[in-house]
């Protein structure tokens, strides 16, 4: 059995010493010294004079009130005068259904909308700003006689590029971005711990990380560090091969 | 007993009962069809699951009534998400401009790009805009990729929005490369070169490739665009059996 807290104890040892101190003290309330308020009271009374069927119920409420403060012990009673016993404590949530805490809200409009309005404002903002300085690249038409020297892939492939100079090109520009897409839809079904804090997740989190830097690697290596016949060379000493 | 061993095996209709209610209530099948859907395991046609069918619609979850406060921050998501997809709003606008001034064929293309930053008032900003925002497009839907994977908003019950991400993605990728080429100049021919070069292994794509000499390249399908893509391959075709002819 649980064991009774010790505030618990306390405050029954308190009740009883209070009910004992009360039964000493003369108990000089009547019957009309009851908590049905005045009016109601009267109202009752002439409804009984009247004579109808709502009579009993009136009658019995008064009873009830009128034996309460009665001040002698009811037949029946525990020691100290109490009608009740306490039998055990239930804690909460043993039998109760215990909703989690409730989640911090705030409304999409206008605190979230907002947000994203201005982040939309200041993207256009440097987006026009850069637009205005940086011209984007336009070389001369294309000419299938003329192969520049390195001809590089756009920037996002880069790192694709430089798989091929390891590997045969079914590996390098099919096989591994092939499994590495399909490892990333995977992800959220081979996943299983459902934890979101960070502290849970380090096998996954340094997986994505090494994962993304390995592209990351990649694709800076085949942007700057490869030059003419897509050699290995530094863009501090022999300049940067790269358009964007 | 006996009564057991009447039917000792399951026929074929109860098999294939069984495997379906298997894949009912599989992880995936329950991530794709959320609840609301009519293709969940025990669906009714209740006014709850009437309501979960707008409630779980993809509008409602990019923007619910009321959202976390911590989400709030613009520290927690850098709006990612939501600049991806202004950027490719604003993609689609100025692309649609610059549309109005280029014709998709090898004679014309390179052309039309330089009258229209020479001739075409704004043209040359728009253009810039339309490139620069298409860089700056593939970068953030792959940095709201990190965030929402190092954020675990993958798990569940969003896997299969992970799963739409990562194919979003994919097509990102595809159509800045296709979108490269357009420009019809030295970068854009042989920068989608390479990538064709790459892509032309894979298994569906690769194999109208002819052969896999140098020259191959130039009756290779995909140029990405397919309208520059189909008079730039009669013209391709014609060189490269000229050039045949030649090394014969």
């Amino acid at each position: 059995m649980t064991e009774i807290p010790e505030h618990l104890l306390k405050r029954a040892q308190a009740a009883r010493e209070k009910a004992a101190a009360e039964s000493d003290a003369p108990a000089d309330a009547g019957a009309g010294d009851s908590r049905i308020p005045d009016h109601l009271l009267e109202r009752s009374k002439a409804a009984r004079a009247s004579g109808d069927g709502a009579v009993a119920v009136a009658d019995k409420a008064t009873a009830v009130v009128a034996s309460a403060p009665a001040g002698s012990v009811p037949v029946g009673a525990g020691p100290g005068g109490h009608t009740q016993r306490l039998l055990t404590v239930v804690k909460s949530g043993s039998i109760q259904e215990t909703k989690a805490a409730p989640v911090d809200k705030v409304h999409t409009w206008p605190h979230l909308l907002a947000v994203e309005f201005v982040a939309a404002l200041a993207c256009t903002a440097f987006l026009f700003v850069f637009s205005w300085v940086v011209n984007a690249p336009l070389l001369h038409a294309a000419d299938f006689n003329k192969t520049p020297n390195p001809s590089k892939a756009p920037w996002y492939f880069l790192g694709l590029q430089e798989l091929l100079t390891m590997f045969h090109p079914m590996i390098a520009g099919v096989t591994l971005p092939g499994m590495g897409l399909v490892a990333l839809i995977l992800a959220p079904y081979v996943d299983r711990n459902t934890s979101n804090k960070p502290e849970d997740r380090k096998w996954m989190t340094s997986m994505m990380t090494l994962f993304l830097m390995f592209w990351a690697v990649l694709v800076i290596i085949g942007s700057f560090f490869r030059g003419p016949g897509f050699n290995f060379t530094f863009p501090w000493r022999d300049g940067i091969f790269f358009e964007l | 007993m006996a009564k057991v061993l009447d039917n000792p095996r399951p026929t074929l209709k109860e098999r294939a009962a069984k495997l379906g209610g298997q894949v009912q209530g599989s992880q995936v099948w329950n991530s794709i069809f959320r609840p609301g859907s009519i293709f969940r395991k025990g669906y009714t046609d209740s006014p709850r699951n009437r309501s979960y069918v707008i409630m779980n619609s993809v509008l409602y979850h990019l923007h619910p009534v009321k959202v976390k406060r911590h989400a709030v921050k613009v520290s927690y998501t850098l709006c990612l998400g939501g600049l991806s997809f202004f950027l490719f709003i604003l993609l689609t606008v100025t692309g649609i401009f610059l549309m109005f001034f280029y014709r998709p064929t090898g004679a014309n293309a390179w052309q039309d790009i330089q009258t229209l930053q020479t001739s075409v008032t704004f043209g040359l900003l728009i253009r810039n805009m339309h490139r620069w925002g298409a860089h700056l497009m593939v970068l953030s839907v792959f940095l709201h990729m990190a965030r929402v994977f190092y954020h675990g908003a993958y798990k569940p019950p969003r896997e299969f929005n992970w799963v739409i991400g990562v194919v979003l993605l994919t097509l990102t990728l595809l159509l800045s490369f296709t979108g490269y080429l357009l420009p019809w100049d030295q970068l854009a021919l042989w920068a989608v070169t390479v990538g064709t070069n790459m892509m032309g292994y894979s298994p569906v794509i690769g194999s109208v490739r002819a052969s896999r000499t140098h020259a191959s390249f130039r009756h290779r399908h995909l140029y990405g665009n397919s309208l520059l893509a189909r008079p730039q391959r009669r013209r391709n075709l014609w060189t490269s059996v000229s050039e045949g002819a030649h090394n014969d």
